[in-house]
């Protein structure tokens, strides 16, 4: 929206109720351009909690103990919940979860590209909880606070337990670095390769960002992808001195007079790429998705005539 | 000496609910619908639980200074104790689903049974599961009967699969020495006398599933004395390939 367009009084009175941090609830009065634009945020959030299964869930039936294994299924299964309870505030704008999945598996919508990298050794399983987790809690902890009434309660709670992630996957990484230098060769290895990836999960830089600013004024988005990355940073390098791992980054370095680490340069090139599905594994991810809904269609197709069958039985 | 009689039927228990949790963990990730995939996801991690109480009550009582992780990942297929029936692949959503139906049903009376074992802790242990078995036998139960009695295909499916691990259901009801001694110790349950609740409840949610019965035969048998179907070794390989290829790591 450019500037002094011309607003229709409702639209007015929406930005006022916005400005005065007033909720907006799915009944109430939205322009056509919040609306869309809540879809295809949320919508995309939801598959990549559902994506994001995948990558972990390559490593549960290899956890190395029962622990880890407990707490490697409780975590996936937490990423299908999340995804389940943003599908439902996706309908709450009149969009079904059927349709909402259909796109994913038609390659229309997108999902977070971190989930399109392997996960190679089990120290993934670390760097993921801790970069990527801390990457996801950083982008939503202010959606907690957005504009958008179910979008912001389903956000508390994934925020809760993405915290619980984040904290798990650092003590995995702990104890692989006070383990054996093959163990610690393993998380340096994860962290070298989780690390840019996870600095390209807060977006474009803000230059070349295309929703930002009405966001913004809309109240989806509360800090530019720049600040945000910013803070993943700031957070995360004092977290990988106290590992004793080395950031593959040469031009990281702490500048006293910002206050803040600088860094070097991210390769846009390949951020863009990977989201053109050029990643690694943007196939493999998207054709698991595709194979499990193919192959859970007759079972779909069974419980919805068997539920037929009773109501049926129940009339008659 | 430690009771070895008591860290076998230890070890029984424990290795079913761990090789169907591992199976049943495959699915993660991959069920047929969100639900499904967090349900199937709840039962795998209810098994693990249960899997690791029998498992460190084992290393208890067998006392070599083993725990959980060395008796699940450093033992290999011949001294796995688990029936055949856990270790049967995923197949289709109908193949899981009678895997898990056998199963839970069986599960069931025998952790009642285990209820009021003269072994405190198996007692107890019996006493927490069976409150999330009679969960899993009622979600399996349900399932058996919306696939039976759904569509051609899903009834097809299920028959067949209710046919095909029907061979694998004999060894659950057949007591060894060991099942015989701690029946007699009154720490086990009486195998046998689990057969018929068991035949009971199939019958009645097969017949409601518009599903047939399989007829006795054949069953094949082996899994608690160590020998088992080719599944295992496949199972274990992918189970313990962590704790195998870094020894004495710490993780």
């Amino acid at each position: 929206m450019v500037e002094g367009a011309q607003l229709s009084p409702e639209e007015i009175q929406f930005q006022e109720r916005i400005d005065a941090g007033i909720k907006i609830e799915p009944k109430d009065y939205m322009p056509e351009g919040y609306r869309k634009t809540l879809i295809r945020q949320i919508s995309q959030h939801a598959h990549s909690e559902i994506v994001g299964q995948l990558p972990e869930g390559n490593w549960i039936t290899r956890a190395p103990t029962l622990k880890r294994k407990a707490i490697a299924l409780a975590k996936v299964q937490d990423e299908a919940g999340h995804g389940l309870y943003l599908y439902s505030a996706v309908e709450t704008l009149g969009v079904t979860r059927e349709q909402t999945i259909e796109d994913l598996l038609a390659g229309k919508a997108k999902y977070s590209s971190i989930f399109n990298y392997p996960t190679l050794t089990w120290a993934d399983m670390g760097a993921i909880g801790w970069l990527v987790d801390g990457s996801a809690i950083i982008n939503q902890i202010p959606i907690c606070r957005c504009s958008y009434g179910p979008y912001a309660r389903a956000m508390v709670r994934i925020c809760k337990e993405e915290t619980f992630h984040m904290r798990q996957g650092f003590e995995i990484m702990m104890t692989l670095c006070r383990g054996t230098p093959a163990q610690k060769a393993m998380a340096q290895d994860a962290l070298n390769r989780w690390w840019w990836p996870s600095l390209m999960m807060h977006g474009p830089s803000d230059a070349e960002s295309t929703h930002s600013a009405q966001s913004i004024r809309w109240k989806i988005k509360l800090f530019s992808n720049d600040e945000l990355r910013q803070k993943f940073v700031d957070q995360t390098v004092p977290q990988a001195e106290y590992l004793g791992l080395k950031i593959p980054d040469p031009d990281l370095k702490w500048n006293a007079e910002r206050g803040h680490y600088d860094f070097g340069k991210i390769d846009w090139d390949e951020f863009y790429n990977v989201i053109k599905g050029n990643g690694p594994c943007n196939r493999e991810r998207l054709r698991a998705r595709i194979a499990a809904h193919e192959e859970g269609s007759w079972v779909r197709s069974a419980a919805a005539a068997h539920a037929e069958k009773r109501a049926k039985r129940k009339a008659a | 000496m430690h009771d070895q009689a008591r860290f076998e039927y230890l070890l029984r228990l424990g290795d079913n609910c761990l090789i169907l949790s591992q199976r049943l963990s495959e699915w993660c990730g991959h069920g047929p619908v969100l639900e499904e995939d967090i349900a199937l996801t709840n039962v795998a991690l209810d098994l693990l639980g249960h899997a690791r109480f029998w498992l460190t009550c084992a290393a208890e009582v067998e006392n070599a200074g083993r725990d959980e992780d060395q008796l699940a990942y450093l033992r290999d297929a011949g001294e796995f104790r688990n029936v055949l029936l856990v270790e049967q692949p995923n197949g289709d959503y109908a193949q899981t689903t009678a895997r898990q139906f056998y199963f839970d049903t069986w599960h069931y009376f025998l952790l009642r049974e285990l209820k009021n074992s003269s072994d405190s802790r198996v007692a107890e242990i019996a006493e927490k599961a069976v409150k999330e078995v009679t969960y899993h036998l009622e979600r399996s139960s349900a399932w058996v009967i919306r696939l039976g009695d759904g569509t051609e295909e899903s009834h097809g499916r299920m028959q067949r699969s209710i046919d095909d691990l029907w061979v694998y259901t004999g060894e659950l009801f057949e007591p060894d020495a060991i099942d015989v001694e701690m029946r007699e110790r009154d720490i086990g349950a009486d195998l046998e006398s689990l057969r018929a609740p068991w035949l009971e409840h199939v019958q009645k949610t097969l017949s409601e599933a518009t599903l047939d019965a399989p007829s006795a035969g054949w069953m094949q048998r082996g899994g608690k004395r160590g020998v088992h179907t080719e599944n295992l070794g496949y199972i274990l390989a992918e189970m313990q390939f962590l704790q195998r290829a870094y020894p004495g790591a710490q993780w």
